[in-house]
C-alpha cells in the first residue's frame, strides 16, 4: 500500500501549490477608522503576523477624542486576492468601524515626517545645509559638529532625501511611516 | 459548565447561594469549552463556561479555537488576578486577553464593576449575532468584588454589532438564471445552514425538493438535508463519496450554502471544479473567495438570502433544465454504482466501518445525538451514520481536536437529558478527556462512549503507510487501560466486544443501560478508512478501497498536512 516516497524528495513549499496562478503584488494605503480601546493595535497586528499579510507602514493616532476613535493607516503589499481578504478580515473585527482602501478610492494625499541627524565638518556640513534648504526641510536641533533636518513629505522624496545625506555624515534617521487622506472633499 | 479557582472565588460564592444558574462542574478546563460546545451546537444556544485565571484560562485556548474554528457560540468568564497586580507576575496570572485575542471572535478586559454589566450582554450579544463564535470575559478579582451599578439589556448602544449587509438583487438574478439553465447542478452544503437555523433548514430543503439537484454536505453541514433524502449524495470532500465528489468536480453550476471551500473539501485548488459556475452564499465576507474565486457572491444570512432566491425563482416560473438534469442524474447514479463506502467485511475479527453501521442501524430510530472524537472513526461515523435533522451531529472539523467528542456528549446530556447520546470515539482521542468521567457520574448523564479501539492512532498510521514507507513512528497505543476495568473505577458500566457475532446484542445492552457506558469495541487494526482524496489531488483522482495507490501521492502533496 505504501507510495514509497524517497526522504526528502520535497523541494517545492506548500505555499507553491496554494496559489499557482500567482497575481501581481501592489502597494495599498488601508485607513481604519477603530475604537480607541486597550490591545485594539494589537487586534489589527495580531491579524496580519497571524495571516502572514504584510505591514510596510503603520500608524496610529486618535482622532477624534469624544468618540474615541482612532485612524490606523496602513500601507500593506499583496495580490488583489489577499487586499481583499486583508479588508474582509479588518471588518471583521468588533472594533473595527470603517476600512478605506485608499489606493482604490481614487487620489489621496500621503505624508511621512522624519528627523535626520548629520553630523559633519567644513565642507559637508554646509553642503548638508544647502541641500536641506533644496528640500525645504526645517533645522530644529544644532550643534558646532552637526544638523538635525525636521522634512516632511511622500516617502518617496524622504528617501531622497536619506541618500544625499547619507554621504555628508548621516548619523541617524527616526520616520513616522505614512498618514494619508483622500484627495477632495469627500470625508473618506 | 465550569470549574473554579481562586480567582474566580467570589462568582462561585454567588453562584453558591442562587438557584436561578445550573452549573455543571468539569474535571478539566478543556472540556468545559467543549462541553459548552456540545451544549451550543446541540441546542442553538450560547454555551457559559466559568475558569479560573492562569492555567484555567490557558486551558480554555483549545475550547475556544475550536469553538472559533467551528462557528459555536460559547462565552467564557475567566477570573484574573486583582486590577492592581496586573503585570506583575502574579500567582496564577496569565494575561488572557492577550492569549485569547487570536481564537476569540472578540474578548474583553473588565476593569471596572460598573462596566461589567454592559461587557456581558455584549459578549452575549457578539457571541451569537453574525457568524457566531467564541468570545471571552476576563474579570479581575477586585470587579468580582466590588459593587456597580447594573446596565440593562435594552440601555446598551448596539454600534458594535456588523450589520447584515442588504442582498445583491443583480446578483441573485443572475445567479437564478444560471440555475435555471443548469445542466450539471449541485448544491453542496454546510455548517452555515445550521446556525442560520431551522428556517435555513427548511428553505434548503425546498429548494432541493423543489429543482431536484443533487446535495452533498460538509462535515459540518450532516443533518441539514435528510441522510434519507432521496437528492442526498453522502458527504463530500477528502473522505466524501465518490458521487459527491464526483459531481462537485464535473458540475456546471454549484451553489455553495454556508460552507467555506475548506481545505478538506476542495483538495488541490486548481483543479476544484474547474467548469462551474459558483454562487456562494455566506454571512462572512471574508469566507467569500479566500480559498476559491466565486461567480456570484451572496452576503448575508443563510435563511434570508435561501427565501428570498426561492421566492424569486418561483416567480420567474419555477424553472429548471429538466432534460439534461436526468441525464446528469444518470451519471450521478452510476457513480453511485460504485458503492464507495464499500468495505471487506470479516466473520473473525469487527470491521470499524461494520461497527459504526450496526451503531447506526440500532440507534437510528432513537431520539439520538451523535458527538465524535477526531480520526478515522469521526470518518467512518461520517460516511455510515445518518442525520435526518440538524443539531444531532456534534464533531470537531475546522480545528480537528482530539478530546471533543466526551465533553462535547456530556454538554449535549445536558442539554436533553432524556435523549440517547453517544460519542463515537477512538480510544486515543478518547483517552485526551477521559477525566471527565468524574462529571459523568456525578451528574448521572447516560453518555454512551462507543470506542473503536484499534489501539492506533489509525488516521495518523494510515498517512504513515500511505506517505512514510510504512514507517510507523509513535502511532500505536501501547500502555491502555483496560477499559472496562476503569469503567467499574467509576462505578459505571463497561462493555467489551471482539466478537462481530456479538456486535448487535452488545450495542443494545449499551443502550438499554441506564447510566454512562464505556464501550471498548475491540477493531481491526490496519483497517484504512476509503475513499480518500489525497492532500495535492483533485476530487477526480480519489483512491478508493481496492485501487493501487501507487503514487497516488505526488510530492507536492505529501508536504501538505
Amino acid at each position: 500500500m505504501s507510495l514509497k516516497l524517497k526522504k526528502g524528495v520535497n523541494k517545492q513549499s506548500a505555499y507553491n501549490l496554494r496559489d499557482p496562478n500567482l497575481d501581481y503584488e501592489a502597494a495599498h494605503t488601508l485607513s481604519i477608522i477603530v475604537d480607541n480601546e486597550s490591545g485594539v493595535l494589537a487586534r489589527v497586528i495580531g491579524l496580519f503576523s497571524g495571516r502572514g499579510y504584510n505591514i510596510d507602514s503603520l500608524t496610529v493616532a486618535e482622532v477624534d477624542p469624544d468618540g474615541h476613535r482612532s485612524r490606523i493607516t496602513i500601507v500593506t503589499t499583496g495580490t488583489p486576492k489577499v487586499i481583499n481578504q486583508i479588508k474582509a478580515q479588518l471588518n471583521r473585527m468588533i472594533p473595527v468601524h470603517e476600512v478605506i482602501d485608499l489606493t482604490l478610492k481614487g487620489k489621496a494625499v500621503q505624508r511621512e515626517l522624519a528627523i535626520f541627524k548629520v553630523v559633519a565638518n567644513g565642507n559637508q556640513r554646509v553642503e548638508s545645509l544647502r541641500l536641506a534648504d533644496v528640500f525645504r526641510a526645517k533645522v530644529v536641533d544644532s550643534t558646532l559638529k552637526s544638523f538635525t533636518f525636521e522634512l516632511t513629505g511622500t516617502s518617496e522624496k524622504l528617501d531622497a532625501f536619506a541618500e544625499l545625506m547619507a554621504p555628508l555624515g548621516l548619523k541617524e534617521i527616526a520616520r513616522t511611516g505614512i498618514v494619508a487622506l483622500l484627495r477632495g472633499d469627500n470625508s473618506s | 459548565m465550569g470549574i473554579l479557582g481562586g480567582a474566580i472565588l467570589p462568582i462561585y460564592d454567588e453562584l453558591f447561594q442562587q438557584k436561578k444558574i445550573k452549573h455543571i462542574l468539569v474535571r478539566h478546563e478543556q472540556a468545559a469549552t467543549h462541553a459548552a460546545e456540545g451544549y451550543a451546537r446541540s441546542t442553538g444556544k450560547i454555551g457559559v463556561v466559568f475558569v479560573t485565571s492562569g492555567p484555567g484560562a490557558t486551558n480554555s485556548v483549545t475550547g475556544l479555537t475550536d469553538a472559533l474554528m467551528d462557528s459555536v457560540p460559547i462565552v467564557v468568564i475567566s477570573g484574573q488576578v486583582p486590577t492592581f497586580m496586573i503585570g506583575n507576575d502574579a500567582f496564577q496570572e496569565a494575561d488572557t486577553v492577550g492569549i485569547t485575542r487570536p481564537c476569540t471572535k472578540h474578548n474583553w478586559l473588565v476593569k471596572d464593576t460598573n462596566k461589567l454589566a454592559e461587557t456581558i450582554h455584549k459578549a452575549f450579544e457578539v457571541a451569537g449575532s453574525g457568524r457566531p463564535g467564541p468570545v471571552l470575559v476576563d474579570v479581575p478579582k477586585d470587579v468580582q468584588f466590588a459593587s456597580g451599578c447594573y446596565t440593562k439589556k435594552n440601555e446598551i448602544k448596539k454600534n458594535f454589532i456588523k450589520k447584515d449587509p442588504s442582498i445583491d438583487l443583480n446578483m441573485l438574478d443572475e445567479a437564478i438564471s444560471r440555475l435555471e439553465l443548469a445542466e450539471r447542478p449541485i448544491i453542496y452544503s454546510g455548517g452555515g445552514v445550521i446556525n442560520s437555523g431551522q428556517s435555513a433548514v427548511n428553505s434548503l430543503r425546498n429548494l432541493v425538493a423543489g429543482t431536484n439537484f443533487p446535495i452533498t454536505s460538509t462535515l459540518m453541514g450532516l443533518g441539514s438535508y435528510p441522510a434519507s433524502g432521496k437528492n442526498w449524495l453522502g458527504m463530500l470532500g477528502m473522505h466524501g463519496t465518490y458521487e459527491a465528489n464526483m459531481s462537485m468536480h464535473d458540475c456546471d453550476f454549484m451553489l455553495c450554502i454556508g460552507a467555506r471551500f475548506d481545505d478538506r473539501i476542495t483538495g488541490r485548488i486548481d483543479a476544484f471544479s474547474p467548469n462551474s459556475y459558483k454562487v456562494h452564499l455566506d454571512i462572512d465576507p471574508s469566507s467569500i473567495n479566500k480559498n476559491i474565486t466565486v461567480d456570484a457572491p451572496l452576503i448575508g444570512d443563510v435563511s434570508q438570502i435561501l427565501s428570498v432566491l426561492i421566492a424569486r425563482w418561483k416567480e420567474r416560473g419555477s424553472k429548471v433544465n429538466k432534460k439534461k438534469l436526468s441525464a446528469w442524474w444518470k451519471s450521478i447514479n452510476n457513480w453511485k454504482g460504485i458503492q464507495s463506502l464499500g468495505y471487506e467485511n470479516s466473520s473473525s475479527v469487527i470491521k470499524p466501518q461494520y461497527a459504526v453501521q450496526r451503531l447506526e442501524e440500532l440507534t437510528k430510530s432513537y431520539n439520538r445525538f451523535v458527538s465524535t472524537e477526531v480520526g478515522q472513526h469521526q470518518m467512518w461515523a461520517a460516511q455510515f451514520m445518518g442525520f435526518e435533522e440538524p443539531n444531532r451531529w456534534m464533531t470537531s472539523g475546522g480545528l480537528g481536536t482530539m478530546g471533543y467528542g466526551f465533553p462535547a456528549s456530556i454538554g449535549i446530556q445536558i442539554a436533553h437529558p432524556t435523549s440517547l447520546v453517544i460519542n463515537v470515539a477512538g480510544e486515543a482521542s478518547w483517552l485526551m478527556n477521559m477525566q471527565e468521567l468524574g462529571t459523568a457520574v456525578q451528574y448521572q448523564l447516560p453518555v454512551k462512549q462507543f470506542i473503536l479501539n484499534n489501539e492506533r492512532l489509525g488516521m495518523v498510521r494510515q498517512w504513515q503507510e500511505l506517505l512514510h514507507g510504512e514507517r510507523y513512528s509513535h502511532s500505536w497505543s501501547d500502555a491502555l487501560p483496560d477499559f472496562v476495568k476503569l469503567a467499574e473505577a467509576y462505578g459505571i458500566k463497561g462493555i467489551r466486544c471482539e466478537d462481530p457475532a456479538m456486535l448487535d446484542d452488545s450495542i443494545r445492552e449499551m443502550i438499554d443501560y441506564p447510566g454512562p457506558v464505556i464501550f471498548d469495541c475491540l477493531v481491526e487494526k490496519h483497517e484504512n478508512c476509503f475513499p480518500m482524496i489525497p492532500s495535492g489531488k483533485a476530487h477526480n483522482e480519489m483512491i478508493l478501497g481496492e485501487q493501487t495507490e501507487e503514487n497516488s501521492i505526488s510530492d507536492e502533496g505529501a508536504v501538505l498536512v
